[in-house]
């Protein structure tokens, strides 16, 4: 590249322009995400905070969304592997109608998920109904609770674990496969450590959007406390009785959720580390082998 | 290329064109209760032939959110309130003078047609595997719970709990809970009067007895920050007087007239 081609370069003018307009866009955006969360912090004081900390809503929500989105996180990631993988090696028309389909919940309000939830599992539903000769009910319980959140939050696992798995080198597998192993042990030692850190990275994603999952749970499971009420219910209710006890609420919820993710980030800069030295691993026994 | 920009130049027109003509009206806004969507409609569009270049803003939300809203400093010029303790926040706080008592609103059971087991009474209540309320919060939930209070004074002390046992839900919205009965994932809620009143045959309506139901009472006043008084003061007689109330009324509304106030009736 030449000195006037770098378009982020600092060497010229018209770079020095284009990277301080890169940086006040990228301020701007920043400070419109971080304002509404500032201020719900810094408008709530130590006091209301402690306050709001005692409501009664609180425990019991923080135990539920805790267990259930633990729970929504294992269903989503590991039949959402193996999707994913079979998406990627499979790849044609019924694949790509597919993929699309599994994309479908990110774009239907949560409301309508809930609905939609209901008129499958619900006593009347196309599957519920069947379930419910056998006793199962499923609508205003736990289990409602959890499936949800796997409604909303699997999609973005999949989506991340399909991006992952397709930027996989084919080298690498090939290597693996040629030097004796298994489909099953390939995957297993060489595609999943390569794949982790989008992997580890959509499972936040996924996760996170269980934690704030809130309308298709109010219209499936309903808000009962300690059965069904999630912290974002458990904010909503308090809502109508008590600011302070909600912002409170809230305030636990993006605590969380900040610490979830920033120690699941860490691990996925960690894999990342690990994946590279695996990859120049691999990608030099390919050179061995060409020669 | 030539015809789009017709296109804009044409809609810019008429939105600066619609943008006049409402400034030469005169906007009244009312703060309505939710429930009062379809009456205070039908009395918007009676008033505004009646008062030429008025035209009647209405903005329906649940009280307590307009009352927060009038808080913080809505421009409205009449608040009707779905129950006494937000209008009297307000006056409380001097922003109303003088509510007035226009309607009441009836909580009933509704039950779903394919209940397993008969709901026939309010009796029968914990008879149903799956019960939504409203949450303790708004104001259904309200009076749902001084309902079974009541009602455990009459079908024994253990009415409520043998309720509650039951309650698989506590919707923060009334619309929530008939939703939940009309899709047949509840067996019974308890709604107003008015949600059922345009419901077909989806859910079955079961009285609450007179000695034991809790009757919703709604008020209205003109805001003591309202540019034109007289106007809003028209708007208050307009939903007391009998066009109004008949409005009211076709909506499922009781009269406002002379009421038990909650208090007394305990």
């Amino acid at each position: 590249m030449s000195a006037s081609g770098g378009w982020l370069g600092s060497g010229s003018r018209r770079g020095a322009l284009g990277h301080a307009l890169s940086v006040i866009a990228a301020l701007a955006l920043l400070g419109f995400l971080l304002l509404p969360i500032v201020a719900l912090v810094v408008t709530t004081g130590i006091a209301d905070l402690v306050a709001g900390l005692r409501h009664p809503l609180v425990l019991p929500a923080l135990r539920l969304s805790l267990l259930t989105t633990s729970v929504s996180l294992v269903l989503v990631v590991l039949p959402g592997t193996a999707l994913a993988w079979l998406l990627v090696r499979r790849e044609g028309t019924v694949s790509q109608w597919i993929e699309t389909a599994v994309q479908l919940p990110v774009v239907i309000p949560p409301a309508v998920g809930g609905l939609a939830l209901l008129l499958a599992f619900g006593r009347k539903g196309l599957l519920g109904a069947s379930l419910a000769r056998f006793g199962i009910a499923v609508p205003f319980t736990t289990i409602a609770v959890v499936l949800a959140e796997v409604f909303v939050s699997a999609p973005f696992f999949v989506l991340a674990a399909t991006a992952a798995f397709r930027r996989l080198d084919p080298n690498l597998w090939i290597v693996a496969r040629s030097l004796g192993a298994s489909p099953l042990r390939a995957f297993i030692r060489v595609a999943l450590p390569v794949a982790a850190p989008s992997l580890i990275s959509g499972a936040a994603m996924s996760w996170a959007r269980s934690l704030g999952e809130f309308g298709a749970t109010l219209m499936f499971a309903g808000n009962l406390t300690g059965r069904t009420q999630t912290l974002p219910l458990a904010v909503y209710t308090a809502l109508e009785s008590d600011l302070r006890a909600a912002q409170a609420i809230s305030i636990v919820l993006v605590v969380i959720a900040f610490g979830l993710l920033l120690v699941l980030r860490r691990g996925a800069a960690a894999s990342a580390g690990a994946a590279f030295g695996f990859r120049s691993l691999a990608s030099s026994r390919m050179e061995d082998r060409r020669r | 290329m030539k015809g789009w920009v017709a296109v804009v130049a044409a809609l810019l027109a008429s939105v600066v064109h619609a943008g006049a003509a409402e400034a030469s009206e005169r906007a009244m806004v009312v703060f309505g209760a939710a429930s009062l969507r379809e009456p205070f409609g039908t009395i918007a569009e009676r008033f505004e032939t009646r008062h030429p270049g008025v035209h009647v803003v209405v903005n329906l939300a649940g009280s307590q959110e307009l009352a927060a809203q009038i808080l913080n400093g809505a421009a409205a010029d009449v608040f009707a309130s779905a129950d006494p303790a937000n209008m009297a926040k307000l006056v409380k706080l001097g922003l109303v003078e003088r509510p007035r008592l226009f309607a009441r609103n009836a909580p009933v059971l509704v039950v779903t047609p394919d209940s397993p087991t008969p709901i026939r009474s309010l009796e029968d209540l914990p008879r149903a595997a799956r019960i939504v309320l409203g949450g303790p919060e708004v104001p259904i939930g309200r009076y749902t719970r001084e309902i079974l209070e009541r009602a455990s004074e009459r079908y024994g002390r253990d009415f409520r709990k043998r309720v509650e046992e039951r309650v698989v839900s506590n919707e923060l919205n009334v619309r929530q809970v008939l939703a939940k009965v009309r899709l047949g994932e509840a067996d019974a809620g308890i709604v107003y009067r008015t949600d059922v009143t345009s419901v077909g045959g989806d859910v079955v309506v079961v009285e609450i007895p007179p000695g034991v139901n809790v009757i919703a009472e709604y008020s209205i006043a003109v805001l003591k920050a309202a540019p034109d008084r007289t106007l809003a003061d028209a708007w208050v007689e307009a939903v007391s007087g009998p066009e109004g109330q008949a409005a009211l009324a076709a909506a499922g509304f009781l009269a406002g007239g002379e009421s038990v106030s909650r208090g007394d009736s305990r």
